[in-house]
């Protein structure tokens, strides 16, 4: 089960869509896996062959069990379909003659399922990946068909989501304000030119394909991160550890309640029309609960824009074990100097929340400086 | 399409984005950023489901036209010519 962001703790098997015996390959998607954060699919990290399914659906796991096994391609390669042994029990356990229960299944490689029971199974349309099994070392039997027949598909969420949402926000960000000496910066950037450069761009492109000012501020920040790297990524065991590329979590408030902050992998690295449709997709799946593991465990730093409701300013709390949040508050027309007279300008404030065993504010400084300078280039986004 | 059938299709567009919306309760002259919970992306989604449900063109410099139900529906039956009461 993937730590799917600080404040998860378990999460629940709610399917299968990859069956023993198929092959697998790196970032498909393999499970899908209920949590606060609502329904995530799980993506595969290496290519191979999916071997034995260990957690069965319906099942509520802690993070960091093993839910299935996959060979991977540069072993010695087994055929799926052939019968694998059973394992023996591990030292001291009994042989128990009670019901396996979810999550132990004492087989190797496949589920056990008395001839009888598979065709029994298959007339009523049982899944026999959701069938617990009663027979020896957690076989499955008809009886044990029969009963699964008379249950609903699949186990629904008994938690209120919302209250649960509440309880792992209240759980990541405790642990943040306790154990991260946050520094707080803040500046003033003129939109003059970006916004400027954004109308005319956005007359030219057809009204699916226009960009929103927030898209350009996502960018300003994933560059900036390459002028000053020391702020992307997380603090682990004690030390800082570099992001292995700049993946920057969007703070989503969710309707009804509740953020996430999922991530919109190697932003630098996007153009911007790209960047656009990501992050349409990103927010759609985020409301609709449809987000994938990758993008809950991989941001190396968050974007809490706040301009919508507006505020003027944002000072977030880092989510952990990330070690910097950048806030943005909302575009106004305010009065500017420039060279010898005040003008109406486009501004917005940037805030930099970070984390001070991580930088010191030089760093930080650098790194809002580095975002406004990009902001005023808006044509090298 | 008649501005009643009209108004329908914006409430409809509106509550797809935010089902927490009470059609009832939206008040027609007041700006849906006032009343409703809409970020610039939801107001986005709402400008492309009107393209793509009645297929008229709205340039970004319009958008200020749908800010409310009663502005939003005069500007899309402008560009649909549709004629008042019809």
């Amino acid at each position: 089960m993937p730590m799917l962001g600080a404040d998860m703790e378990a999460g629940t098997l709610v399917e299968w869509t990859k069956r023993p015996g198929d092959a697998v390959h790196r970032g498909d998607i393999i499970a899908v896996v209920d949590t606060q954060k609502g329904a995530i699919e799980i993506e595969v990290f290496e290519d191979g062959v999916l071997e034995q399914i260990v957690v069965q659906t319906g099942t509520k796991v802690p993070v960091g069990t093993v839910l299935a096994r996959i060979h991977g391609t540069g072993e010695p390669a087994r055929a799926p379909a052939a019968p694998t042994p059973v394992t023996a029990p591990a030292p001291g356990a009994p042989v128990s003659s009670e019901p396996a229960r979810h999550g132990e299944s004492t087989s190797a490689g496949r589920v056990r399922v008395s001839p009888s029971a598979r065709k029994l199974a298959e007339s009523l349309g049982v899944d026999l990946a959701r069938v617990t099994g009663s027979g020896a070392q957690g076989a499955i039997m008809r009886e044990d068909v029969e009963r699964a027949a008379r249950q609903p598909a699949a186990a629904a969420p008994t938690v209120d989501r919302a209250a649960a949402m509440r309880a792992a926000i209240a759980a990541a960000m405790t642990k943040a304000k306790r154990e991260i000496p946050h520094y707080y910066l803040s500046t003033t950037i003129d939109l003059g030119a970006a916004l400027a450069w954004l109308r005319t761009e956005n007359e030219k492109r057809p009204m699916t394909e226009r960009l929103l000012p927030a898209v350009l501020l996502i960018k300003a920040v994933a560059l900036a991160l390459r002028d000053v790297p020391e702020l992307n990524g997380t603090w682990v065991d004690g030390s800082f550890r570099k992001g292995d590329g700049i993946h920057i979590g969007c703070a989503i408030s969710l309707r009804g309640g509740g953020l996430v902050a999922p991530a919109l992998h190697d932003a630098d690295r996007s153009a911007l029309p790209a960047l656009m449709r990501s992050f349409q997709d990103l927010v759609a799946r985020a409301r609709a609960g449809a987000l994938r593991s990758s993008e809950l465990a991989d941001p190396t730093i968050t974007v809490s824009n706040l301009g919508d409701q507006g505020v003027d300013a944002t000072f977030g709390i880092i989510y952990p074990p990330q070690v910097a949040l950048v806030g943005f508050g909302r575009i106004a027309s305010r009065p500017w100097v420039a060279g010898e007279r005040i003008e109406a300008r486009p501004v917005v404030t940037a805030t930099l929340s970070a984390d001070h065993r991580a930088t010191d504010g030089h760093r930080g400084g650098l790194f809002l400086t580095a975002i406004d300078r990009w902001l005023q280039t808006p044509e090298k986004l | 399409m008649t501005h009643d059938e009209l108004r329908q299709v914006v409430v409809e567009e509106l509550t797809r984005i935010a089902p927490e919306i009470d059609p009832a309760a939206i008040v027609p002259g007041v700006s849906f950023r006032e009343q409703l919970d809409l970020d610039s992306m939801d107001f986005l989604n709402f400008v492309l489901a009107l393209h793509a449900r009645l297929g008229v063109e709205i340039p970004e410099v319009d958008y200020a036209r749908l800010s409310t139900l009663d502005e939003a529906v005069a500007y899309l039956a402008s560009k649909r010519g549709t004629r008042l009461g019809t």
